[in-house]
């Protein structure tokens, strides 16, 4: 399928290539001045990359938004253990998909990314952990791996620099939670993808009990751009507090869904009805969730925010991973986040009693609202358990699955009381 | 399999064919090259389980408690330690699936766009219900959560391929490619 929709208002840095075949091969991105920024990294120390990465201000793009410069200064530098890079190529989060597209159209643009950062952080392997489910895009990664190692991109002695480095594309096996990033570790060690309890962060014990950095595939992919073009140049876009440009999935009811890239400053509202053409026709937005299903529910009068870290999060919300799902007058919202709620139900690895226990309760609760068998007191009982669930577990998945039950309940509480009181759905057929 | 398979990508070979064998010899000829470029990869045997399992299944389209005992004394592990493992990831089937595995999303974005009527569609096409196996071993049909494609509504995945935009009107066209 040819790549969907571009829009002029984008500002394509990563996206810039997505949709064309001829990109995906190392010569076609060669030809595209692929690999350039990895010569000047290379004549470069790892510290200057390190430094040009902070001055960016480029932020994690996996959801956290952790500054990311600021991370690989957690690496130890005496070499006194082996550094492990591990890309999270897990993308799991529902309503995400962004990763995906960086991988199938642009794999070098990812390559380079774990190469350049691997250097900045003294890695000699870098592991890619690519979720089980991607079965095309991990032939297509693939092959870019391969055709990295035959020109001397990956192994011994890259470009003549002295430096080597090993990566190794490893799949998951179908687990949400081997995204969280000790999740994604222990998975990578062959283990149950239980997340661990920090600390130890990662950058102290992390792949193997060593050094390790993770990071997300569209974090690692605007690395190369940063370092051949420059801090300053990267900060055109944005915010001072969320410079640069990030690449949203948008998916539910819209009339154009697809992968979008904007600068961070750009206008929400304008993302979804200018770039994604709205609902459909004769339709109304009713609700937005603009990070992925872990963040709070907008209404339809919340969006006219712009979509950096902080403004979103005034306008209510969170980034998070820029998964935008759209939601117009058919919804039930009830059955909506009865299905989000059901996913981490499915998700949740067990390992803390509040976020197993809870996860399904909520999921039963909700399954009888939305039969019509909703009782009196399940609005305060959804709450209650939510607010359990938060801030008392191993990993933030407790807290992310009580979100959309508690925002949907603040936001769209009369049509959760119009399904328990009147036993009727309030969605527009 | 027969041409050799470049170290850096062994651990990344998709698994669900169609041509399952549950007798198939494990990890012989070119798999026993995969299999020593997998430990290759790692500081040590424990990593390779997750690639190992996955070439297990490749070959003979589940986990049996045979094929767990062999991985686990490859990989010195306990046979309950690669069970428990094992039946932590979806992806891993612990009991036989039909030739074709037909995964549905019904995750948030394709559940909003109609993933519903795309299973039952399916169901009905294949005469099973979910989990359920054909009775001529050919159709598992399961409902998996989100497949990250999710502005393709409905996302089906058939084996080791990706059908997106699938509609009900889709489903006696997918079905008539799988026979
Ligand atoms: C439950 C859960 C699931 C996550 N899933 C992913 C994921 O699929 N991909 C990802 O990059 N980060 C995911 N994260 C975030 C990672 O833990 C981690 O913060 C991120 O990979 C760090 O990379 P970044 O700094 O480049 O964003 C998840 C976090 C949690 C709590
Ligand atoms: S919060 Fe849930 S998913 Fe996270 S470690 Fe605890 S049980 Fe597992
Ligand atoms: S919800 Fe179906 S692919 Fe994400």
């Amino acid at each position: 399928m040819a790549y969907p929709h571009a829009h002029p208002r984008e500002a394509r840095v990563l996206s810039k290539h997505f949709g064309e075949k001829d990109a995906i091969p190392i010569d076609g991105w060669i030809e595209r001045g692929g690999y350039k920024a990895l010569d000047k990294a290379l004549a470069a120390s790892p510290d200057d990359i390190t430094q040009i990465v902070k001055d960016s201000g480029l932020r994690g793009r996996g959801g956290a938004g952790f500054p990311t410069g600021l991370k690989w200064s957690f690496m130890p530098k005496d070499g006194g253990k082996p550094n492990y890079l591990a890309c999270n190529a897990d993308e799991s989060e529902p309503g995400t998909f962004k990763d995906r597209e960086i991988m199938r159209w642009t794999p070098h643009q990812l390559i380079e990314g774990c190469i350049i950062s691997s250097y900045a952080i003294r890695a000699k392997h870098a592991y890619i952990y690519i979720r089980g489910e991607f079965v095309d895009v991990v032939r297509i990664l693939n092959q870019a791996v391969v055709e990295a190692y035959e020109r001397g991109y990956l192994g011994k002695n890259i470009k003549g620099s002295g430096y080597d480095l090993d990566l190794t594309v490893h799949l998951g096996a179908g687990a949400y939670i081997a995204g969280e990033e000790t999740g994604l570790l222990n998975s990578l060690e062959g283990r149950r993808a239980e997340p661990r309890i920090k600390p130890p962060f990662p950058a102290q014990r992390g792949a193997f009990g060593m050094p390790t950095t993770v990071n997300n595939v569209e974090t690692l992919a605007a690395v190369p751009h940063i370092v051949l073009n420059g801090a300053d140049w990267y900060r055109q876009w944005g915010t001072s507090k969320s410079p640069g440009t990030k690449l949203f999935s948008c998916c539910g009811h819209l009339q154009r869904p697809g992968n979008y890239e904007v600068p961070l400053d750009f206008n929400l509202r304008d993302l979804v009805f200018d770039l994604c053409g709205g609902p459909p026709k004769g339709r109304q937005l009713l609700a937005l969730i603009p990070g992925g299903s872990s963040v709070p529910i907008m209404t339809a009068d919340e969006i006219d925010c712009d979509v950096s870290y902080e403004g979103i999060e005034a306008a209510g919300s969170m980034l998070g991973s820029g998964g935008l799902i759209a939601m117009d007058d058919s919804t039930c919202m009830v059955r909506a986040v009865r299905r989000m709620v059901e996913f981490y139900a499915h998700e949740s690895c067990g390992q803390c009693t509040n976020c197993r226990e809870g996860t399904s309760w909520l999921a039963k609760i909700l399954r009888r609202i939305e039969r019509g068998q909703g009782r009196e007191e399940d609005l305060p009982l959804l709450l209650d358990i939510g607010a359990n669930m938060a801030g008392k577990t191993i990993c933030p998945l407790s807290d992310s699955a009580a979100v959309p039950v508690v925002s949907a309940i603040q936001k769209f509480g009369r049509e959760f009381e119009a399904h328990i009181q009147d036993g009727r759905c309030t969605a527009v057929n | 399999m027969s041409e050799s398979i470049h170290p850096a990508v062994c651990s990344a070979q998709p698994s669900q064919r169609a041509d399952k064998n549950p007798d198939a010899p494990l990890f012989e000829g070119a798999y026993k090259e995969r299999f020593d470029h997998i430990l290759s990869r790692y500081p040590n045997k424990r990593a390779a389980l997750l690639p190992v399992l996955n070439m297990a299944q490749e070959l003979r389209g589940w986990l049996s408690p045979a094929t767990i005992t062999r991985v686990a004394e490859l990989l010195e592990l306990t046979p309950d330690y690669v069970r428990s493992v094992a039946s932590f990831y979806t992806m891993f089937q612990l009991r036989p699936v039909g030739r074709h595995l037909i995964q549905v999303c019904i995750g948030i974005g394709c559940d909003l766009c109609g993933a519903e009527e795309v299973v039952e569609d399916l169901l009905e096409a294949t005469g099973t219900r979910i989990g359920e196996t054909s009775r001529d071993g050919k159709y598992t049909v399961v409902e998996v959560e989100c497949l990250g494609a999710c502005g393709f509504p409905t996302v089906v995945q058939v084996n080791d391929k990706v059908y997106e935009n699938v509609k009900p009107e889709d489903v006696e066209g997918l079905m008539k490619e799988l026979d």
